[in-house]
């Protein structure tokens, strides 16, 4: 088996809300066709950590940040640099399922590439299939495509914009939380997907639920007060952590 | 290991920190712009609004200075203008239009926020607020054919009959007025040589509800403003009214209070500053309504003792003229213009202060 | 203890309690009173008035009998497309401005100078479009008259626009962005699309509101008795065919005065019944 490639590499990442220091110069390394998983207690800023891999974090306004992240060898922080272009490139799910209102389930997932240009009805049905049948949604939605987003449950919502950003293809996905919204069987749903979705993706999830980053992840990092304190094989950090802290957070005994 | 060495780099190399820089792509730039444009086109317009009426009137405030708005004087065919008389009409129709209107609307405000259940609030709220919607020109059509004819035969006749100048109210009136004013018009002797008279003072105030019955005058236009202010009132008092807890009610009355005591100190001290800024905005609005005032205030430029009659006010004399004005009367009329942009900025301003102010506690 | 002792000053308290509400009572009650007043006489006086000739005539000359407001109706309408033209850019880009980027300080500067613009004295307007369009045209036209509603129109669709994109939670632009939209396209597409119902709720709103207006149009749009005939001329309009009439010494004239005020009061309850319905919609959605 050839070596695995770091498709994004984090060096000393640091945030600011205005004058609060959230992000403390983490550095992290993303592999090809692996799920990394980041945990921590609330507060943490694994949630502001995701959200500079797709330069999210500076739509806040007061938003500050240094450091650099490559992805695929090329700086996403360099000046000259399109975010728009990042964000085709490393997708994002969000919290708390927000389809699109007042656009149909197919104007949904193919938003991003509507909006991004491509016109031809055809090409746009083709992937819109495809996108919702990996996200697992096709048989439910099938025949009701030109019905509100809005009008979906939960669960089916959320699974909508999973296909709306793999409609965009892009090599990597973020994800902030996504389940922490839903019941237990939707939330089973979203794990088997992640799993699946680890053939052709990159996925960084950020959870709350320990369990889930052992059940679905190959790596875990460990994030406390803006830092990395541990990050490593999902297996090795939960048998058998090397730092401290990580051993109290993972025990229930902080956090 | 590698922070140190992180440090250590950072002495060396150049803060690379983003501070915003958002929209990188072209486009997002060129809307960013093209809708800033837009933006400032608002405040451009305030501004352009101030020169322009400061241009037309130019003429008059040359020709005049300040005087010009302290001159009680109309008189197109020798050019002299003075804008008292209008100063005067538009303050007394708001004065007269806010003593009807803040109580009512106060009232008001408390039945739908304290005590009617909410399907009732729900439909006297709608029927308030549509009185914010009819057009001004309705309700002076509706001034003249319905309110005037009623106050010419019934309210004026009546109030000249129990607060008129031959009774003993008018003349209680009458006294208190000038012992009230005396002090004013003593000093302002000193300064124009006027000698103040007390009979002459007395003969105008007890003279305040004086016939003859026209109908229209001062009096109804302050009416039919009443009305007008009372939706832009009601609503901003209730706002404030709702941003008050529910639990301070409930602590006043569980201390043993009645439910009135309640309202008075949970509610109406609380809210005392955004009433007032409710209070003022009513009074904005009623100092700048042109068409309402314009149909029944009676259009008479002069100051007249009684508030039954015949008056002018700044916007009423600005819609009346303006069309047939040239020269200096045109640009007397745009002073007076100008006043009243300045007067509206100024008191608007001073309300949303207030209201704002309330809202950020 | 005994819970039904009462002193004289808690009696007291309780009859002040009882005439307090009941004042409260009495003034909520009669709040529904100046509009049903105002309603039914413009119902009474109106619907008699109206015919056929009333939408379909221009005036007769002084002295025959007949004609209608056909004039008015028509200017009324161009007028309203024209300060619609100037307007609806103007504010909605405003508006959008103010809600999308609405951190910056000039968003703050923007929104309390649009309040401002809004409590401007209409009359004031009218001498502002004077100055700007009659003056150096040297006429009373509809161009005038359009100008004059386009200001009053502007600030209202503003703030308007602004609170309903408003309701656009945060979220739904930061989905959008994360698919590598463009932030115009977001902001027009998902924003603006998203909230089409409220903002045009906000337009006809707004339209209603400067169908009405008079006072800005005295001395812009002035008026004309034969039709419309053309931008460049004096153009009629409804309110201030109103304020003209009932002016005027006329009998018939007064009535069909009534009439228009009839229509337009007809046109301003339905939209903001409309605009009630629609709101709610909106807000429930969310």
């Amino acid at each position: 088996m050839s070596e695995p490639k770091a498709l994004l590499k984090i060096r000393d990442i640091n945030a600011w809300f205005g004058d609060k220091h959230v992000l403390k110069g983490p550095s992290l390394d993303a592999f090809e066709n692996e799920v990394l998983a980041l945990i921590g207690p609330s507060g943490c800023g694994k949630s502001t950590f995701i959200r500079t891999i797709n330069r999210l974090h500076e739509e806040v306004p007061g938003a500050r940040v240094s450091g650099t992240i490559e992805f695929d060898g090329e700086n996403i922080y360099d000046p000259g640099v399109d975010v728009v272009n990042v964000r085709k490139k490393i997708g994002m799910v969000f919290q708390k399922p927000n389809p699109f209102p007042g656009m149909s389930i197919f104007d949904n997932v193919s938003a991003g590439l509507r909006l991004q240009g491509i016109r031809r009805r055809s090409k746009l049905a083709e992937i819109v299939e495809s996108s919702l049948k990996k996200a697992a949604l096709w048989d439910e939605v099938k025949d009701q495509l030109n019905k509100p987003g809005v009008g979906l449950s939960g669960g089916q919502q959320q699974r909508l914009c999973l296909a709306r950003t793999l409609a965009v293809d892009p090599p990597v996905i973020l994800m902030d939380e996504p389940t922490s919204a839903l019941d237990p069987i939707s939330t089973a749903k979203i794990e088997e997907l992640i799993m699946e979705l680890k053939a052709d993706y990159t996925v960084v999830i950020v959870t709350h639920n320990m369990q889930q980053a052992a059940r679905i992840s190959n790596k875990t990092a460990f994030f406390l007060l803006g830092e990395v304190i541990e990050h490593d094989k999902t297996s090795r950090l939960f048998t058998n952590p090397s730092d401290k802290r990580t051993e109290e957070y993972i025990t229930g005994r902080f956090g | 290991m590698n922070q140190a060495l992180n440090g250590l780099r950072s002495l060396f190399t150049k803060d690379n920190t983003i501070r915003v820089p958002r929209d990188t792509h072209l486009s997002d730039r060129l809307f960013k712009y093209a809708l800033r444009f837009n933006a400032w086109l608002i405040l451009a317009m305030l501004l352009a609004m101030f020169l322009f009426l400061l241009e037309l009137s130019w003429p008059t405030l040359r020709e005049f200075g300040f005087s010009f708005f302290i001159k009680n004087t109309w008189n197109p065919p020798l050019d002299e203008y003075g804008a008292l008389a209008f100063i005067y009409g538009t303050l007394g129709t708001s004065f007269i239009a806010l003593l009807l209107s803040v109580p009512f609307s106060l009232g008001v405000a408390l039945f739908l926020t304290e005590l009617a259940p909410k399907s009732i609030a729900k439909i006297v709220g709608f029927f308030v607020e549509m009185l914010a919607a009819i057009p001004s020109v309705i309700y002076g059509l509706w001034g003249i054919f319905i309110l005037a004819p009623i106050m010419q035969k019934t309210v004026q006749p009546t109030l000249i009959g129990l607060l008129g100048p031959e009774t003993l109210s008018g003349k209680i009136i009458g006294s208190l007025f000038t012992a009230l004013f005396y002090p004013v018009a003593f000093v302002y002797s000193l300064v124009a040589e006027n000698a103040a008279s007390i009979d002459a003072m007395f003969d105008h105030f007890k003279n305040t509800f004086g016939g003859p019955a026209f109908g229209v005058g001062m009096l109804s236009a302050g009416i039919i403003l009443s009305i007008m202010i009372t939706p832009t009132i009601t609503s901003i008092t209730r706002e404030v009214f709702l941003t008050i807890p529910k639990g301070n009610r409930e602590a006043a009355l569980g201390l043993g209070a009645t439910r009135w005591e309640a309202i008075r100190i949970s509610v109406l001290k609380a809210s005392r500053p955004g009433v007032i800024g409710a209070v003022i905005l009513g009074l904005g609005r009623a100092l700048g309504e042109t068409m309402a005032v314009t149909m029944v205030i009676g259009n008479r430029n002069e100051i007249d003792s009684s508030i039954l009659a015949p008056a002018q006010s700044m916007a009423s004399v600005i819609a009346n003229e303006y069309p047939e004005a040239f020269d200096l009367q045109l640009s007397s009329l745009a002073a007076v213009g100008l006043a009243l942009f300045i007067i509206s900025l100024l008191i608007n301003t001073a309300a949303r202060l207030i209201v704002w102010s309330m809202d950020r506690r | 203890m005994n819970l039904k002792a009462e002193t004289g000053r808690d009696i007291r308290r309780k009859i002040y309690n009882k005439f307090a509400l009941g004042a409260i009572s009495v003034l909520g009650a009669l709040a529904i009173m100046p509009m049903i007043l105002i309603f039914v006489y413009i119902l009474i006086e109106g619907i008699p008035a109206l015919s056929l000739d009333f939408f379909l005539e221009n005036p007769k000359p002084l002295g025959e009998s007949g004609g209608g407001m056909a004039n008015a109706i028509v200017g009324t309408v161009i007028l309203v497309a024209l300060s619609c033209l100037i307007g609806l850019p103007v504010g909605l880009g405003a508006g959008i401005f103010m809600a999308e980027y609405s951190y910056t300080k000039t968003s703050k500067l923007l929104r309390f100078t649009s309040d401002i613009l809004t409590s401007v004295p209409s009359i004031i307007v009218g001498l502002f479009a004077y100055a700007v369009v009659v003056k150096p045209l040297k006429a009373y036209s509809a161009w005038a008259g359009g100008f004059a509603l386009a200001v009053i129109m502007i600030p209202i669709l503003a703030r308007t626009t602004e609170e309903i994109l408003k309701l656009i939670p945060h979220h739904i632009r930061e989905a959008g962005l994360a698919l590598g939209i463009p932030r115009w396209r977001v902001t027009m597409r998902i924003v603006f699309a998203g909230s089409f119902a409220g903002i045009l709720t906000g337009i006809i709103l707004s339209v209603a509101r400067i169908a009405g207006e008079t006072a800005p149009l005295l001395f812009t749009a002035f008026g004309n008795n034969f039709g419309f005939r053309g931008l460049g001329q004096p153009t009629a309009s409804l309110p201030v065919q109103i304020y003209n009439y009932a002016l005027s010494p006329y009998k018939e004239w007064h009535d069909q005065a009534w009439a228009a005020s009839f229509i337009l009061l007809v046109m301003v309850f339905i939209v903001n019944l409309l605009t009630r319905v629609v709101f709610k919609d909106q807000r429930g959605e969310s």
